[in-house]
């Protein structure tokens, strides 16, 4: 069902836990759905410093967590809003059909948190 | 993790089992040597039909029908479900078209009704409680002169719930409805007496008892209204056209056979292992929660619960570890929705979604429970660990 990187991530999440002062935080998702996450980052000179994940989700939602903080992790803000859920996807070697649109969601938080990191210092 | 993988430990018996070694060899010869159509006149059909003829009795004999011939075989408890729906509600539909079924049926049960209203048949799905037993009251409001139809499962092999069919029984027969039962995950397991219980048309599985996958059967009671829903040369009666599957429904029948002889004896030791993985999987473990009711259960069933996370990667985490199992959670269903059976019993969405289901089967052991218990406690709380979700979004 998952290929074998899926299943690496899966088993070695990257990046996994919280950041205690973020800079920018993004929430996507609902448990209701069976997938929840949240991203935070921490941004120094425009560039992503250091990216951390949390999900509530199935095997996808676990590993594509952990592909996008890996994929983030080092890029400028532009960069990283140029992350997408298919290009995530494409990284971890594809994902099941049914996949791809609900569990698929960590590109989203990605940019959520960057997002509320411009809204933040935003003068 | 090769070497736990190596390591093969399945709690998933409910999906599939093995078919007993003891009756390959004998469903052989009829895919061998005696090949024949039992519809044919000559020795090698007649040996063929022979074979259907005392499978037909093995089969009777489990359940207590009253005779052979009430036994239809069919391709498995999906065919058997159907026939049953459409078969009793079409026939009788100048007498009423009124369909009562339950919250925790199987798909098969649910999509030929779904079927049935679109045809312009009435369907209630009754209420059950929060253990997932059916609400008598209920039925028997809704039961009126109108319903020719009530179908319930013995017991739901998600939650593992055994239904109180005496009771539901008496109540159906207050009215002129004819009562089936979806004995699919029960029958093999407990025993069930089609006659004691008066129940007019039964679903029996042949994988569910070990026997072959693809056969199944329904039992009618003599005098039934019921029409096919394949229609053919008038094999089972006319009931069921098409070839007999022989050797599957002698494969049925044998399994039927050591069904009805150890029993008692398995379902004596699973239900122990059951009860010991219950408590295990539960009590070391906070926010753990049983599913279905707590002694009212099917020998082999363990479905649990856990909040903060979601079934899925339970199922992932246990198989990288060797170990198959199932759940209840969107995201390991194909439809993407929680099971239809866990939210009947008032469960939120994400209460569904955190569910694990075992069923076990003739091949565990101890050391199989004591395994689990041993790896369960640590995947939950990895899963935890990486979850968003804590105690404080539990709602009040």
């Amino acid at each position: 069902m998952y290929t074998d990187k899926v299943m690496e991530h899966f088993r070695n999440p990257r990046n996994m836990g919280e950041i205690p002062n973020a800079d920018g935080i993004g929430t996507v998702g609902n448990p209701v759905c069976g997938d929840l996450m949240t991203m935070y980052i921490k941004v120094k000179e425009n560039r992503i410093e250091n990216i951390k994940f949390k999900t509530y989700g199935c095997g996808a939602a676990i590993a594509t967590s952990s592909m996008t903080t890996e994929l983030a992790k080092g890029k400028t803000l532009e960069e990283a809003m140029k992350i997408t859920r298919a290009s995530v996807a494409d990284s971890l070697g594809g994902l099941p059909k049914v996949k791809m649109h609900c569990s698929n969601l960590a590109a989203d938080a990605l940019h959520a948190a960057i997002e509320d990191y411009r809204e933040k210092t935003k003068k | 993790m090769n070497s736990q993988k190596e390591r093969r430990i399945c709690m998933d018996f409910s999906a599939g089992k093995p078919v007993d070694p003891r009756i390959i060899d004998e469903m052989l010869i009829y895919m061998n040597s005696s090949f024949g159509n039992p519809s044919s006149i000559h020795t090698l059909g007649q040996e063929a039909k022979k074979a259907i003829e005392k499978s037909r009795e093995a089969v009777a004999k489990l359940v207590n029908a009253e005779e052979p011939g009430t036994i239809i075989f069919t391709s498995g408890a999906t065919e058997s479900n159907n026939l049953a729906i459409k078969g009793i509600a079409n026939r009788n539909k100048n007498r009423g078209t009124k369909i009562l079924t339950s919250s925790v049926e199987h798909m098969s049960i649910v999509n030929p009704c779904k079927l049935m209203i679109r045809k312009g048949f009435q369907v209630v799905f009754l209420p059950v409680d929060r253990f997932g037993l059916l609400d008598l009251d209920k039925l028997e409001t809704e039961l009126d002169d109108n319903t020719t139809i009530v179908s319930i499962v013995y017991a739901n092999g998600e939650i593992g719930t055994i239904e109180p069919m005496k009771e539901i029984s008496k109540i159906v027969h207050t009215k002129k409805a004819y009562l089936h039962v979806d004995a699919t995950a029960a029958c093999g397991q407990i025993p069930i007496d089609v006659q004691a219980e008066n129940i007019d048309l039964l679903t029996i599985s042949s994988n569910d008892m070990y026997g072959p996958k693809g056969v199944g059967a329904l039992y009618i009671k003599k005098g039934t209204s019921i029409e096919p829903i394949i229609q053919g040369g008038g094999q089972e009666r006319g009931l069921r056209s098409g070839t007999e599957n022989v050797a599957g429904i002698l494969g049925f029948a044998k399994a039927a056979e050591i069904a009805q002889n150890e029993m008692h004896r398995h379902s004596k030791r699973i239900t122990k292992l059951r009860d010991d993985l219950i408590k295990g999987l539960i009590d070391p473990i906070p926010h753990a929660y049983l599913n279905g009711h707590p002694t009212q259960r099917l020998p082999d069933n363990v479905s649990t619960r856990y909040s903060f996370i979601e079934g899925e990667s339970i199922l992932l985490s246990l198989d990288i570890m060797g170990i198959y199992a199932s759940s209840g959670s969107a995201c390991a269903a194909k439809t993407l929705q929680p099971s239809h059976v866990l939210l009947a019993l008032g469960l939120q969405p994400e209460e569904a979604h955190g569910s694990l289901m075992l069923t076990l089967g003739r091949d565990n052991t101890q050391e199989h429970v004591d395994e689990l218990k041993s790896v369960l406690p640590n995947i939950v709380k990895r899963l935890r660990d990486m979850s968003p979700l804590t105690p404080k979004d539990l709602k009040s």
